[in-house]
């Protein structure tokens, strides 16, 4: 193992293979980046071109800025992500821990029945989730989205993460009931560090589709005051024209956020991979 | 005063019983060993003792206080695990203090506790690692330390030596020798290794299928087992059976001997071809084909120069054998 990760040839073509993956993946982003800052003609002209002194324009950026109140739009994204990733995090892991620890009648069960919605899309109760909401008059908020998004997630998280929790040491675990720690605490403190890396693998899975979706927030949330950044950005593609500089200045806005949570979940991803296990 | 008493202890797991009207006393003071082959319910019964798990019937006493409902926190008991099972986020100070935070006590006492113990384990060079930076030796030192701190009525030990290379083992068996001394604390300890047992305990527990097979000194166990599941499972090599009748003995009858009590003797009872000789340098092993598919083991003190295939011929001494009924049971 050792011997092959020092081959200088391995190690060329390892390096070769991953930063070829991260040109092919990073390629779009930097085409929406460069055209952004591009005028229409240009846009047009020569997709590829960087822009120059003829072609720059900062005009998708202010069109953006002067229409709809992007960051109001922005806010209400990030709103929801996060809260949405909190809950499915928090209550994923406390059912998880459940299902992985406590011997129950009917945990088998449960288990099952809490992993099925893998396999039933959301979406399909879409007209009943409307009914639900109007009739408890979450129509128009955020939190409409949170719960939507967190029902959605928790079937997934749960599944993984009770596959990871009973690979936590069970050593730990008695230790710490031995030395007095509650349950909590020893979900808490002793497992949840432990399970990190899949936590991080739970968000990062959550986040992108409920960033870019724009099903639920369309049906459940389009007033002005609740528009999510997705939902926003529509009002630039019209059915005949396009404000393409509007909407690729928007992606590349909306790029960012993203990438800054990913950035603190990978660490996280590190950092539970490093950190010294139980032996 | 008893440090333990299990009465008609009785553990299943939905329909298996893995523990079965386990009967047993561990003295003020004791050191008592279990031994039994894997899967016997050894961890088991020390998890059941510890309050881990609970029974499926039966009392537990420790220290003279019923503890059938008592969480394991407040039993009294501290364990130290095969695996150390320390806190990865926590310095080895704080490992060891954690107990002692939860129980509430005084900064001063936990960190003069502390102090004490790793004196005593000679840890105090290392009290503000983490356990990922630390070796597997110092690690088990570490989650002894912690069991150590909390002075409790009785310390249980499930395997504590196994992931250790040996002569760390060795070392680390002293140490817990040791401190049994200093400490006077009633302990058990399970293992696998019959060294450790026979050099700890002062009482080895043998279990077999959550069953309590014999209880013992460990030269009782040895010199008088109750059945021929001990006498085969203690002692290494193990004792070998032969059909009585091999010897001019009654149908059905075993005759239990010893390695080192079957010498070579020209004049030999047993008869046969060498099969492998292991020279351990100290004493040699010579396994001897002895007929009927029946290999014999000898244990020759000293350097014995055998060669396999040679014709060899053995004796032993009639008063040390002992003679078991076809059921395993002691004549
Ligand atoms: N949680 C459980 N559910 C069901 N069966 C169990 C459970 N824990 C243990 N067992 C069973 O109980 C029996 C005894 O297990 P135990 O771990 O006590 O064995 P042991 O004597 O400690 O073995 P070893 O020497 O290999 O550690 C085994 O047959 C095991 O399969
Ligand atoms: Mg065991």
């Amino acid at each position: 193992m050792s011997k092959a990760r020092h081959n200088p040839l391995n190690s060329f073509a390892a390096h070769a293979a991953l930063i070829a993956y991260t040109l092919i993946a990073l390629f779009p982003v930097f085409v929406i980046l460069i055209n952004s800052f591009k005028t229409r003609k240009a846009i047009f002209r020569d997709p590829l071109a960087l822009p120059d002194g003829d072609s720059f324009t900062m005009i998708g950026y202010q069109t953006v800025m002067k229409q709809g109140d992007f960051f109001l739009y922005f806010q209400n994204s990030m709103i929801v992500t996060v809260a949405t990733l909190f809950f499915v995090l928090l209550f994923g892991a406390m059912a998880a821990f459940a299902l992985a620890e406590y011997r129950f009648k009917g945990n088998m069960l449960m288990g099952l029945y809490l992993a099925l919605g893998i396999m039933i899309p959301i979406r399909i109760g879409t007209v009943a989730i409307l009914e639900m909401m109007v009739s408890t008059g979450l129509v128009n908020s955020l939190w409409a989205l949170i719960l939507v998004y967190t029902a959605q997630g928790l079937p997934l998280a749960v599944f993984i993460l009770s596959e990871f929790m009973r690979q936590v040491s069970d050593d730990l675990k008695n230790a710490g009931r031995i030395d007095g720690l509650s349950e909590y605490t020893i979900f808490f403190r002793l497992v949840l560090p432990l399970v990190r890396p899949a936590m991080a693998t739970v968000a990062v899975f959550n986040m992108i589709p409920i960033w870019n979706d724009l099903w639920f927030p369309l049906i459940l949330a389009p007033a002005e005051e609740t528009k999510t950044l997705t939902l926003g950005s529509q009002v630039f593609i019209g059915q005949f024209v396009t404000d393409w500089n509007a909407v690729l200045s928007a992606l590349s806005m909306a790029i960012l956020p993203v990438m800054i949570l990913y950035v603190i979940f990978s660490r996280q991803l590190i950092r539970g991979i490093t950190s010294g296990a139980v032996k | 005063m008893t440090a333990l008493k299990l009465s008609n202890v009785c553990k299943s797991f939905g329909k298996v019983e893995v523990l079965k009207n386990i009967d047993l006393t561990v003295e003020e003071g004791e050191f008592v060993v279990f031994v039994g082959p894997s899967g016997c319910g050894k961890s088991t019964l020390l998890r059941v003792i510890s309050g881990l798990e609970e029974t499926t019937s039966g009392d537990i006493d420790i220290g003279g206080r019923s503890v059938n409902d008592v969480p394991p926190a407040k039993r009294g008991i501290a364990m130290v695990f095969q695996s150390y099972a320390l806190y990865p986020h926590l310095t080895v100070r704080e490992n060891m203090a954690l107990a002692l935070k939860q129980e509430r006590k005084p900064k001063d006492e936990i960190a003069e506790r502390v102090a004490e113990a790793s004196r005593m384990l000679s840890l105090a060079d290392y009290l503000d690692r983490r356990p990922s930076e630390l070796s597997g030796g110092q690690r088990q030192r570490v989650a002894i330390g912690r069991a150590v701190v909390r002075e409790p009525e009785l310390f249980l030990f499930d395997e504590p030596l196994s992931n250790l290379d040996a002569a760390l083992r060795m070392n680390t068996r002293l140490e817990i020798a040791r401190l049994h001394r200093q400490l006077g604390a009633s302990m058990i300890y399970v293992t696998h290794d019959q060294i450790e047992a026979m050099t700890l305990a002062d009482k080895i527990v043998v279990l077999r299928d959550g069953r309590v097979e014999q209880v013992g000194s460990p030269m009782e166990i040895y010199n008088n087992p109750a059945n021929r599941f001990v006498a085969e499972f203690i002692g290494s090599p193990s004792m070998n059976f032969v059909p009585a009748t091999m010897l001019g003995g009654p149908e059905g009858q075993f005759v239990g001997i010893r390695p080192e009590y079957a010498q070579v003797n020209a004049n030999g009872r047993l008869k046969g071809k060498v099969v492998h000789v292991e020279n351990l340098g100290g004493d040699t092993n010579i396994l001897v084909d002895i007929g009927d598919d029946l290999t014999f083991t000898s244990r020759m003190f000293g350097q014995y120069n055998a060669q396999v295939d040679q014709e060899i011929a053995l004796d032993f001494d009639e008063g040390k054998c002992l003679i078991f009924d076809k059921d395993g049971q002691r004549i």
